[in-house]
């Protein structure tokens, strides 16, 4: 094995350059080392300008989506070896505005995750103890729940490329997490959004969500799933009349 | 440009929300802000893995877990805090689980609890391994639902705007543009988490820079029991990726390079199948790291390039068990050190885990400064003393998150102080400054010589470790002590080469160094006063217990020339005088 590797990372300061160009670095190629730490090491001993967010480095915070060598990745859970011997690409996220070097804006998930009503809803006041809820019913809802608003599903999503008022991946298996939770009630709360063009049916169903997923989450499923009750509504809508429903 | 709300809470970790959340309840006419330098739902409270700790069962009691956290914490906890604490823990997880946390169910669908170090009963509630992630995404999920919390993300706050010994603000950079803002407030909250990264070898991550401890600190509020810093027995070697303590509490065994069992010998209990409560492996993490240590000077460790390891061995858990309970586990074994631990030995070393100490606070949360309110990791309650047991430190957040919360709102709506003139001068001033000193990193202008942040930074680790590891003396805190002030005065001839204002991480760096070399100062000025050894603060030098002298918080106070001035308060005891602590007999 070599004992170095190239990193070419996209540059882009705001006032400095017109638009992103690549600067290479070479950095030690070692087995445990994560992109992450090659970018690391260049921060901290050989360009301290290049910009990042990363924060657990154990690929639970969310923080560090990148595009390597064309694949939206977790920076901290890929590995320098695996793209021996190199070189390695290193690009912000696609589909977000740059706003320097490798950090994107997601300033849009952040405004549209309100939209789709990700919290709890009841109208009654909750009980003395816990809602039951058993193992079998947490299943059904327990992979949406895994989802860290990493962003690689939109960064992979060639819908949301095209669309960007795509509500997306992440935000409707988010809204899919309480909708099949045993113990919410707010599916109807979330149904305008989540049927209108720019929800479910926007989506192609290219499936590429749940293949960058890094946490299992399946998007592309829950997008699926609820095109299936929306269908059902539509059709109860048509069948019965308003007060019948 | 500045703002002003009613309460600003620093920090969108589980406190801070709960913090903020807790205002609007008290009293919907206020308003309430969340600065944090990072998304909230990327808090490190996001990591958290193990659980968290109320007393669930009818089997179990208040009491019970009182005496666990007391004794664990080695009777320096404050035994009316620590009650507090123990009667609102079971409510707060309530709550989470009516605000929807998918807290992992028994089979007729009541909550699930798990065995954990140090405590006497099962009463450890859990989200699988992903406890902390489910706990946080839970708590910022139903911030969304609240309007009136008005968040301020990726804000990074530099200073406190105090006037009179009153708090009224901070002064903050917007990282998007690298603008300089102020934040004017009634009241502030500060929930910034710990300072793990104060340390080479931690499970913190990179945020946890201390920074709430170092703005409290320069503000004039003293900081208490900052030598009192925890090593978790079992980290991933290179990485610090934690293992959590759930892996042991469900059957894990710590095995030497001989394939012993050690705990054994350390006054731990004797080894069975199954795991006892408060026994060998599920011993409190203070004993098992120090057992680590000799287990090291008796040569029974095995050496690997990262640092002498021994072995959590889960196999004979079966893939069922670790895969339904600790599939983060698997998950995290399999990425970082490509085994499985189904099938393998999971290499494991002790490493800076969690902070006893922080901002000195009643159990309201309130600070020594009017107007300031610390909770969470920041904070020392304390409920925690001389060692936090596993899972109390998710509970404490929401408890004294809501409590603080709750008192800054009280204050807030019955005083209303406003702030005044000075205030507003004291923030133009705060920009000022902190624009010029953009202006002079632009410029290149450097008084002599030019310093790496991390240079200086992995130094300053260094001697922490050296200094003030699982085991220091009167000498290696001196030497330590000697190794900061050099590197303070380093400090000053850092330099930034980022001449950009648009997300600035190496201006960021800086600041996050000069929090840390504060705190690093603290720990170790703290840990040379205290002449005993005393749950996760063991001196060589004075090896035994001392109440006599040290049944006490230690407060250290900054002094003008930056040095710290340490003095003590009494613990407050209500019911458990100190006595031994007993575990495995
Ligand atoms: C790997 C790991 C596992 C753990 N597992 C458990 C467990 O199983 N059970 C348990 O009880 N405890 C556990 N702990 C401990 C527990 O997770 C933490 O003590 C707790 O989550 C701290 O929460 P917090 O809200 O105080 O701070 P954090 O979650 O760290 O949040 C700090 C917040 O402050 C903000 N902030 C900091 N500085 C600034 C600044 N200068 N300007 C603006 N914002 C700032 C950050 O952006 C962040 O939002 C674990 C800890 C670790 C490291
Ligand atoms: S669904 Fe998966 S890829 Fe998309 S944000 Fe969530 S964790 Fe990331
Ligand atoms: S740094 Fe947290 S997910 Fe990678």
């Amino acid at each position: 094995m070599a004992d170095t590797i190239t990193m070419q990372v996209a540059r882009y300061r705001p006032g400095q350059e017109a638009e992103p160009v690549f600067q290479s670095y070479d950095v030690p190629l070692r087995k445990e080392w994560a992109v992450l730490d090659g970018l690391n090491h260049i921060k901290d001993h050989v360009d301290g300008t290049l910009s990042y967010r990363w924060s657990c480095r154990m690929g639970i915070c969310g923080s560090c989506g990148m595009t390597v060598n064309g694949s939206p990745v977790l920076s901290c859970a890929t590995f320098l070896t695996d793209y021996a011997p190199g070189p390695v690409r290193v690009e912000p996220l696609r589909n977000f505005p740059v706003v320097r070097d490798l950090v994107v804006d997601i300033g849009d998930f952040m405004a549209k995750l309100p939209s789709v009503k990700p919290w709890l809803i009841r109208d009654d006041e909750p009980p003395e103890g816990e809602y039951l809820q058993t193992p079998d019913e947490l299943d059904d809802y327990k992979k949406f729940s895994m989802c860290i608003n990493c962003m690689l599903c939109y960064s992979a999503c060639p819908v949301y490329a095209l669309d960007p008022a795509f509500v997306g991946p992440a935000a409707i298996a988010l809204a899919q997490r309480y909708n099949l939770d045993s113990r919410d009630e707010g599916a109807a709360d979330r149904r305008d959004v989540l049927s209108s063009a720019e929800g479910v049916w926007a989506c192609t169903f290219v499936g590429e969500c749940s293949t960058a997923c890094p946490k299992g989450v399946d998007p592309a499923g829950a997008i699926q799933r609820y095109k299936l009750t929306a269908a059902t509504h539509a059709l109860k809508d048509f069948l019965l009349p308003r007060g019948a429903r | 440009m500045s703002t002003f709300h009613n309460v600003v809470v620093v920090g969108g970790g589980g406190a801070g929300l709960r913090a903020a959340i807790a205002v609007a309840e008290a009293n919907p006419r206020l308003t309430v802000a969340v600065v944090s330098k990072v998304y909230p739902m990327r808090s490190h409270t996001v990591s958290a893995e193990g659980g968290a700790a109320a007393v669930a069962g009818p089997d179990d009691s208040l009491e019970e877990h009182l005496y666990d956290t007391i004794s664990g914490g080695d009777w320096l906890v404050d035994q009316d805090a620590a009650e507090a604490f123990v009667q609102e823990a079971p409510r707060e997880l309530l709550r989470l689980e009516h605000w929807g946390c998918p807290w992992s169910r028994q089979r007729d669908g009541r909550i699930a609890v798990r065995a954990f170090g140090g405590m006497k009963k099962k009463r450890t509630w859990f989200a699988a391994d992903k406890t902390g992630f489910h706990m946080l995404h839970t708590l910022f999920q139903t911030t969304l639902s609240n309007p009136d919390v008005v968040r301020y993300d990726e804000w990074f706050v530099t200073s406190l705007l105090v006037d009179d010994g009153q708090v009224y603000g901070v002064v903050a950079i917007e990282l998007a543009t690298g603008r300089v803002e102020t934040v004017i407030a009634n009241a502030v909250i500060l929930c910034t988490g710990g300072c793990g990264r104060v340390f080479p070898f931690t499970t913190n991550a990179n945020i946890k820079t201390g920074d709430g401890m170092a703005l409290a600190y320069r503000a004039g509020a003293p900081l208490k029991d900052m030598e009192f810093v925890q090593y978790h027995p079992t980290g991933l070697p290179f990485t610090g990726i934690l293992i959590t303590e759930a892996a042991r509490a469900e059957g894990g065994w710590l095995l030497n390079k001989d394939g012993y069992r050690y705990l054994q010998d350390y006054d731990l209990g004797t080894p069975t199948p199954h795991p006892v409560l408060r026994s060998m492996e599920l011993g409190p993490r203070d004993r098992l790291s120090q057992a680590f240590v000799h287990e090291h000077d008796k040569g029974r460790t095995t050496d690997t390039p990262y640092g002498p390891i021994v072995h959590l061995d889960l196999r004979h858990l079966g893939a069922e068990v670790i895969d339904a309970k600790l599939p983060f586990v698997r998950e995290l074994c399999s990425k970082y050190e490509n085994i499985d631990p189904v099938k393998e030995l999971i290499p494991v070393r002790p490493v800076v885990h969690y902070m006893m100490g922080g901002v000195h606070t009643d159990i309201h949360g309130a600070t020594s400064l009017t107007g300031l309110y610390a909770a969470g990791e920041v904070a020392c309650v304390s409920i925690n003393g001389a060692n936090r047991l596993g899972s109390n430190s998710l509970p404490e957040c929401l408890v004294f998150g809501a409590r603080a919360g709750q008192a800054a709102a009280e204050f807030v709506t019955s005083t209303r102080t406003a702030p005044g003139a000075a205030v507003y001068a004291q923030a133009r001033d705060a920009q000022r400054l902190l624009e010029r000193e953009f202006a002079r990193h632009a410029e290149g202008s450097h008084i002599g010589g030019r310093e790496r942040i991390a240079d200086i930074r992995t130094e300053m680790q260094t001697a922490m470790e050296n200094g003030a590891g699982i085991y220091r003396d009167g000498e290696s805190l001196a030497k330590a002590a000697d190794r900061l002030r050099d590197l303070r005065e380093r400090f000053g001839r850092a330099t930034v080469d980022d001449r950009s204002r648009t997300f600035n991480t190496e201006a960021v760096a800086l600041l996050e160094l000069s929090f840390m070399l504060d705190v690093a100062e603290s720990i170790v000025v703290s840990a040379l006063h205290r002449g005993e050894s005393r749950g996760a603060h063991q001196r060589t030098d004075f090896p035994g217990r001392d109440d006599e002298r040290f049944l006490a918080h230690s407060l250290v106070r900054r002094t003008p020339d930056g040095g710290g001035l340490v003095d003590y308060m009494p613990v407050k005891i209500t019911q458990w005088p100190p006595g031994e602590r007993v575990y495995g007999r």
